[in-house]
């Protein structure tokens, strides 16, 4: 084994073994999961409400139909109706001009989203059927929509807050702890370079916010929690290890200013929690007055939180989460500057 | 032979305190060397210095003909240090510790076991290093030190904080330590681990080297008296000092009767021959009367 594979599997083992450090990364966050997801679980859409716009002729002929699976109401005006949907009163909006369709939905409940498109895609194909060639057509197109069901929006921003606590805590206690144990010194004084010694501790930290994800993501997508990854959910993989190395970074500041274990999981948690609540990983910030929402951009972990909001639950693109991404990283590149300057390998 | 270790001259301070105040000496191959002092004599900062964890303020510092300042690579794999017996990688059993040492300098987990077993530990392999004793983690420590079969061995304060009985059992891995030719340097406070392990001793006070040689002509380079004691009782102290010489100092304390000799065979002779022998004990110089004649104070470590 090299140097790096024995230090990783060496801090590796100190956290699985560590009862406590496993509880505040993994069941703590959970708890939370389980509270949040769990009491708030009803308070999403009640009914597939469907909006009419307009005249919908195709509607109309169908609607005996549909009396038990649908819900319309009917309106005049688009946008009070898309807001509707945006703040998740109605599953969708339906317009028709001429023969095209339009139905705009909200991609917080997916299931319900999916039904009603499916429900949408049966009514054309049954009015088409009547006359050849195919008169009408549907297109379908998502409301921005900034208010999810209260477990798509805790999921990805409690991950957020647990990777960061890991992360930080991670570091901030290893740096400390090696530190006051003299291995650090102990260390030194092998031929390891320094580069082993921190990629280790950065493979290992990487490693328990993949697992922390992936149990995360299990517990979160069980029925009773329902939650929907959008397709690219995957993005959240970067943006964690992205998140990662920003939070040790903050750690390893932690641990640097600090001069006991205890003082280092104290002074990270002083850093982590506060901001937690100030980017919106706990509450949404859309209802937030506008200068915290201007300060919430500070943190690395607004940042890190949006960019996992977008992808694992709002459906956007892959690519939507790159500039939150780059600013996780630079975020971690400052940081990291800092910790390097302050870090001592020695208690004196 | 040549020197192992060269140092010359070396100062560090911290503040207005010198920690280390012009500290020369030479430690030859194979040689099992002690810098014994009180706490606070400066004995860890100067191995500190010499390890390469500091740098020092002035002076030279040689050590298998290298710098150890800035860090060498070169010299790190010929050395070895002994960690303090709390300094283990936390949660990790024996086995684990040795092994993630052994792979730092590219050591095959077997021989890292071996090792283990040389210290006597081969049963506590899969015990967290938390649960071991003092004694027995600071062999576990001892052991993560020679795991790569370095040239030199850097000790510090080993036998700190154990009972008696494990600083014993200590010794006798301590003394095996310097078989095979190499390098031992300790440092200590205990006068008595200094006189049984070293072959030389550096008696360092206040940041100097007072005065350094083996240990056994240390103490006969003092010219100090041999104290024979016997039961009160035994003999009356007038009858004492008939036997010794004019210028043997008697004292009576109601339990022991003690001479104070410059001529221990004489007065031993007399005692011989008329059968006055009951509780006897002799006590000659030690190193504490070696330091307390330096300093002229007690030696308190």
């Amino acid at each position: 084994m090299t140097a790096f594979q024995s230090l990783s599997r060496a801090m590796l083992f100190g956290y699985l073994r560590d009862k406590s450090a496993l509880f505040f990364s993994i069941l703590f966050p959970l708890m939370f999961l389980v509270l949040f997801g769990g009491v708030f679980t009803g308070s999403g859409v009640s009914k597939s409400q469907v909006v009419q716009v307009g005249a919908v002729p195709v509607l109309d002929r169908a609607a005996g139909e549909l009396g038990d699976v649908l819900e319309i109401k009917k309106s005049n005006d688009l946008a009070a109706a898309q807001d509707e949907v945006k703040k998740g009163d109605s599953v969708a909006v339906v317009t028709q001009q001429g023969d095209a369709l339009r139905l705009y939905f909200s991609a917080a409940d997916q299931v319900r989203a999916a039904t009603v498109q499916g429900v949408f895609r049966q009514i054309v194909t049954q009015a088409n059927s009547v006359g050849v060639p195919q008169k009408y057509t549907l297109a379908t197109q998502q409301a921005e929509d900034d208010s999810l069901e209260v477990i798509q929006y805790v999921t990805p921003g409690l991950l957020s807050w647990a990777i960061a606590m890991g992360a930080a805590f991670g570091a901030a206690a290893t740096l400390v702890t090696w530190r006051e144990k003299r291995i650090l010194r102990r260390l030194r004084l092998a031929p390891v370079g320094t580069g082993s010694i921190v990629g280790a501790r950065v493979l290992v930290s990487v490693v328990i916010a993949l697992i922390q994800m992936a149990i995360f993501l299990s517990v979160a997508s069980l029925p009773f929690f329902g939650l929907q990854l959008a397709d690219a959910w995957w993005m959240a993989i970067p943006l964690i290890i992205a998140g990662t190395l920003t939070f040790m970074a903050i750690g390893m500041v932690a641990g640097g200013l600090a001069k006991s274990a205890e003082a280092a999981a104290g002074i990270s948690n002083l850093i982590v929690l506060p901001m937690a609540f100030l980017s919106g990983s706990f509450i949404p910030l859309d209802s937030a007055p506008g200068w915290l929402q201007t300060l919430s951009n500070v943190f690395p972990l607004k940042h890190l939180n949006q960019g996992m909001v977008d992808v694992m639950v709002r459906g956007q693109g892959a690519l939507t989460a790159l500039p939150e991404l780059g600013i996780v990283l630079a975020f971690g590149l400052v940081i990291g500057l800092i910790a390097v300057k302050i870090f001592r390998w020695d208690s004196i | 032979m040549g020197s192992t270790i060269i140092v010359n001259d070396l100062r560090k301070h911290y503040g207005q305190v010198h920690a280390v105040d012009g500290v020369s000496f030479s430690v030859e191959e194979g040689e099992f060397f002690g810098i014994l002092g009180p706490n606070g004599a400066g004995k860890t900062t100067t191995l500190e210095i010499v390890e390469g964890l500091r740098q020092a303020d002035s002076g030279t510092v040689e050590v298998l003909g290298e710098r150890p300042w800035p860090r060498n690579h070169k010299l790190l794999t010929r050395i070895g240090v002994q960690l303090q017996a709390t300094s283990f990688f936390e949660r990790l059993t024996a086995r684990e510790q040795i092994r993630t040492f052994a792979s730092l300098y590219g050591t095959a987990p077997k021989k890292a076991d071996e090792m283990l077993a040389t210290v006597g530990l081969e049963d506590k392999a899969d015990t967290p290093a938390e649960k071991l004793s003092g004694g027995q983690a600071q062999r576990l420590s001892i052991a993560c030190a020679l795991v790569h079969d370095p040239d030199i061995v850097f000790l510090d304060e080993p036998s700190a904080a154990l009972d008696p009985q494990a600083r014993r059992n200590l010794w006798d891995l301590l003394r095996r330590l310097n078989e095979g030719g190499r390098t031992v340097v300790l440092t200590t406070h205990y006068m008595d681990e200094a006189e049984s392990l070293c072959d030389r001793v550096a008696i360092m006070d206040q940041g100097r080297i007072l005065e350094s040689g083996p240990p056994a002509a240390l103490v006969r380079g003092l010219d100090a008296v041999t104290r024979i004691s016997l039961e009160t009782g035994t003999i009356s102290v007038a009858k004492a000092a008939e036997l010794a010489s004019p210028d043997d100092v008697i004292d009576d304390d109601g339990v022991s009767l003690t001479i104070a000799t410059r001529t221990p065979a004489v007065v031993l002779t007399a005692l011989a021959e008329r059968r006055l022998l009951t509780g006897l004990q002799v006590r000659g110089a030690t190193l504490e009367d070696v330091f307390l004649n330096l300093t002229g104070r007690e030696y308190r470590a």
